[in-house]
């Protein structure tokens, strides 16, 4: 490889893996703020309210390195895969424009009468504010998710002179059958890292013994949201994605599960190392049968494996690739088993007293964002070695003058900035949730 | 001539961008002399604490939108100053946590460390759109496939083998400066009271004369590096109404400052920058990035833009979707108090 290509590469993985940290639970969050405020203005009980304010706080800091780490990826385009901007943005720049203007400044506008204007606003008008910043973060979801559904399944586009490629239908664009699934699952993943930030910092303040009666609505709220949005990882957006990927990125269904051989009902890989030269999965603990049927809905289909493909189709980090894959699914089935386990125990009326389980969503903390960047790397990944799936490599997108050594010099740049802004993020976090919700009627700010 | 229409609306998305965002970044660099107490820094971070988040969005959805109606030119601009870009991008980034960030804690030490983080990356940016605005007029050194390649600075000299920084772009780097330090004060002046506004008026009368030779200075030698002005402006004499408002505007700024017509004076400073952006623009026109080594090899809106079905298209959503926009800001400038105290 390229040592320039490399460097560019890991330049866009390291900021955009950064800068989504923050999206995730700002989108999440802004999901189940509504839901607070919706509560408090249904119920007039004031400790909703207090419940809110306290998450507005957070949110503002995670909303701010959001917009400040978000600005450096679409400049990255241009800055360095010139190529690439330059053949296909006509079409990528549709949706990347549109999200500039319906989404940043709707959020813009909204953001500060969010966290600064509860006090100049009525409940209601306040409220509104919490919805337009949430409408606002979801819209700038879909049209990163039309962004990226275009490069990993290229629809609605035509090929002009110079090879340049041209839109063709704007619905073709926008209604991509990539997105849906994509979007669903990416936005409900986004819901779950929310719920388990609130039920973990909610089991913190239980198990401290402190500010009981919001801890249990954080617990409550982030147990309930967070079993309907793990489930629906699982069932029907996560089976609706795999299937997407497995009509139209065969190549990617096996190298994600670490499928060497063509196999009439292939089984799925529980663990296992993939050896890419020996091209054989070691150590492998296998269900039989279950990726024809998750794939294909009958048992005994054919699954195509990777010897099938062509070597210059294979994706170029198939270790890494199945790894993702499997740390998603490996996490996600976990969460799912301990928000089904919260769930129940809610249910019973046992959980603000069981400490191991209080722990256990204490500790699950990481997990959703593990989970989240092990899925977006499983989709990155698995899209190479295309840029735009099918049309362009990733090698032809790259800038062709931008040198290696000038590359790593900002990536070096963007690792000390990016270290500081985390170290500032987990201070004023870890101030926040110390401070705890305000406990008297006074609006915060 | 939809990529023409497209031209002049990329050139109002950043002139909306520089008048906007303009008075924050001018604050912000104002700021460190105008204010002299903690409540003063406060009054004028509260000035344009509602506001500037939205007004640095102009420049996410102008880049976007020069990123669809021009492809070419923004991955051969933005790869080509590629060292000069990343630094725009951490200098929005400590600006951006600068603002956010201060109100968080009070201490002895956390406000005046992020508010000197504030003025200086505040003046950094401004210095560092100046001198792009002045590679685009002299031209870069364009290939065969319509890239480039900028080093930060070679010789200092804006021949053929220049880099980003030559004495030319760093007198409009300069000039920006001047010219967006003025508009802050004028900003400043109108939205506050007393010492401060007065502090600020004054800096602002000061930084007047500057602006005047520095406007010279850079519209003289602009007509001497960039030849294709000379002809633009000859072929279509109407083009004198762009210099002319700058003209009107920077007049004006000193005519109502005297007075202490300090609103009035804003309105000018912005006018002065439209006319300056959009004399700029028409100069280049139909080039939107001129190369210093052979005219034939320049972007042109006719080479850079998108095909026409993607342009007659985004007119659809564009406009919609910026009145849409037009609406939110003014409903966020409409909370502004007319002073803060």
């Amino acid at each position: 490889m390229d040592s320039a290509l490399a460097v560019h590469r890991l330049h866009f993985a390291f900021t955009v893996t950064f800068h989504y940290l923050f999206p995730q639970l700002t989108m999440g969050l802004a999901l189940l703020i509504v839901i607070l405020k919706t509560v408090a203005l249904k119920t007039r009980n004031p400790v909703y309210d207090q419940a809110a304010r306290f998450w507005v706080k957070i949110f503002a800091v995670n909303f701010a390195m959001g917009v400040v780490t978000g600005i450096p990826m679409e400049f990255q385009f241009g800055t360095n895969w010139a190529r690439f901007s330059k053949d296909a943005g006509g079409v990528i720049g549709q949706t990347l424009a549109m999200e500039g203007v319906f989404s940043f400044f709707l959020e813009s506008t909204f953001i500060g009468l969010f966290v600064y204007g509860e006090k100049r606003l009525s409940p209601k008008m306040h409220w509104a504010a919490a919805f337009l910043v949430f409408l606002g973060s979801w819209l700038s979801g879909f049209f990163i998710i039309a962004t990226d559904a275009w490069m990993q399944h290229p629809t609605g586009y035509k090929i002009g002179a110079n090879d340049r490629i041209l839109l063709d239908s704007f619905w073709g664009l926008i209604l991509n059958p990539w997105i849906l699934w994509q979007y669903l699952h990416n936005m409900i993943a986004a819901v779950v890292t929310g719920s388990l930030v609130m039920a973990s910092v909610g089991a913190f303040y239980q198990l401290s013994g402190k500010f009981g009666e919001h801890a249990r609505i954080f617990v409550r709220t982030g147990v309930i949201a967070g079993t309907i949005a793990a489930v629906a990882m699982v069932f029907p957006t996560g089976d609706g994605q795999g299937r997407m990927v497995a009509d139209h990125q065969p190549a990617t269904l096996a190298a994600m599960e670490g499928l060497f051989d063509t196999s009439e009902g292939a089984p799925i890989a529980l663990l296992g190392q993939p050896d890419t030269d020996a091209m054989k999965l070691d150590n492998p603990l296998l269900v039989p049968q279950a990726l024809s049927f998750l794939t294909y809905r009958r048992w005994g289909v054919e699954v195509k494996g990777l010897k099938d493909f062509p070597r210059d189709l294979w994706p170029d980090n198939i270790p890494l690739l199945y790894y993702s894959y499997h740390i998603m699914v490996g996490i996600g089935t976990l969460l799912i088993a301990l928000m089904l386990l919260s769930s129940l125990w809610l249910w019973r009326g046992r959980l603000y007293k069981s400490r191991p389980l209080l722990w256990a969503l204490l500790l699950a903390l990481p997990f959703p964002y593990i989970a989240t960047t092990a899925g977006w790397m499983t989709a990155e990944l698995g899209r190479q070695p295309w840029l735009i799936y099918g049309l362009m490599r990733t090698a032809d997108g790259v800038s062709p003058l931008v040198s290696a050594g000038n590359a790593l010099f900002t990536l070096m740049g963007f690792m000390g900035l990016y270290f500081v802004l985390g170290i500032l993020f987990l201070f004023l976090i870890h101030r926040e949730i110390e401070h705890g919700p305000e406990l008297a009627a006074a609006v915060a700010q | 001539m939809i990529a023409a229409v497209w031209f002049c609306l990329v050139a109002i998305m950043i002139a909306g961008y520089v008048v906007l965002d303009g008075f924050d970044l001018g604050a912000g660099i104002v700021h460190l002399f105008v204010a002299r107490t903690d409540s003063e820094r406060r009054q004028i971070l509260q000035s344009i604490g509602p506001v500037w988040d939205g007004n640095e969005v102009w420049l996410l959805a102008g880049g976007g939108t020069l990123y669809f109606a021009f492809p070419a030119l923004y991955s051969a601009a933005f790869s080509g100053f590629y060292l000069a870009l990343m630094m725009v991008l951490w200098l929005l980034i400590l600006r951006g946590i600068s603002i956010e960030l201060r109100s968080h804690i009070e201490s002895a030490l956390w406000q005046p460390f992020w508010d000197l983080v504030f003025g200086a990356s505040s003046a950094l940016l401004v210095v560092l759109f100046g001198a792009a605005l002045g590679n685009v007029v002299r031209g870069v050194p364009l290939d065969a496939n319509g890239f480039f390649f900028l080093p930060l600075w070679t010789n200092f000299q804006p021949g053929s083998e220049a880099g980003i920084v030559d004495w030319f772009t760093l007198l409009t780097g300069a000039a920006a400066f001047v010219a967006l330090t003025t508009h802050g004060c004028c900003w400043v002046a109108s939205r506050t009271e007393g010492d401060l506004q007065q502090r600020a008026r004054t800096l602002g009368a000061k930084t007047w004369w500057a602006l005047l030779a520095l406007t010279a200075l850079i519209t003289f030698f602009s007509f001497r590096l960039q030849p294709h002005l000379e002809i633009e402006f000859a072929e279509h004499p109407w083009g004198y109404v762009f210099p002319l408002l700058g003209i009107l505007g920077l007049a004006g700024i000193r005519f109502f400052n005297v007075q202490a017509g300090d609103s009035a004076a804003f309105l000018c400073s912005c006018l002065y920058l439209v006319g300056m952006l959009t004399s700029a623009a028409f100069g280049v026109y139909p080039y939107v990035l001129p190369s210093n080594i052979a005219p034939e090899a320049g972007l042109t809106i006719f080479n850079a833009s998108a095909a026409p079905y993607g342009l007659y298209i985004g007119l659809a959503w564009w406009i919609p979707g910026m009145l849409l926009a037009a609406g939110y800001s003014i409903l966020a400038y409409r909370r502004l108090p007319a002073k803060v105290t």
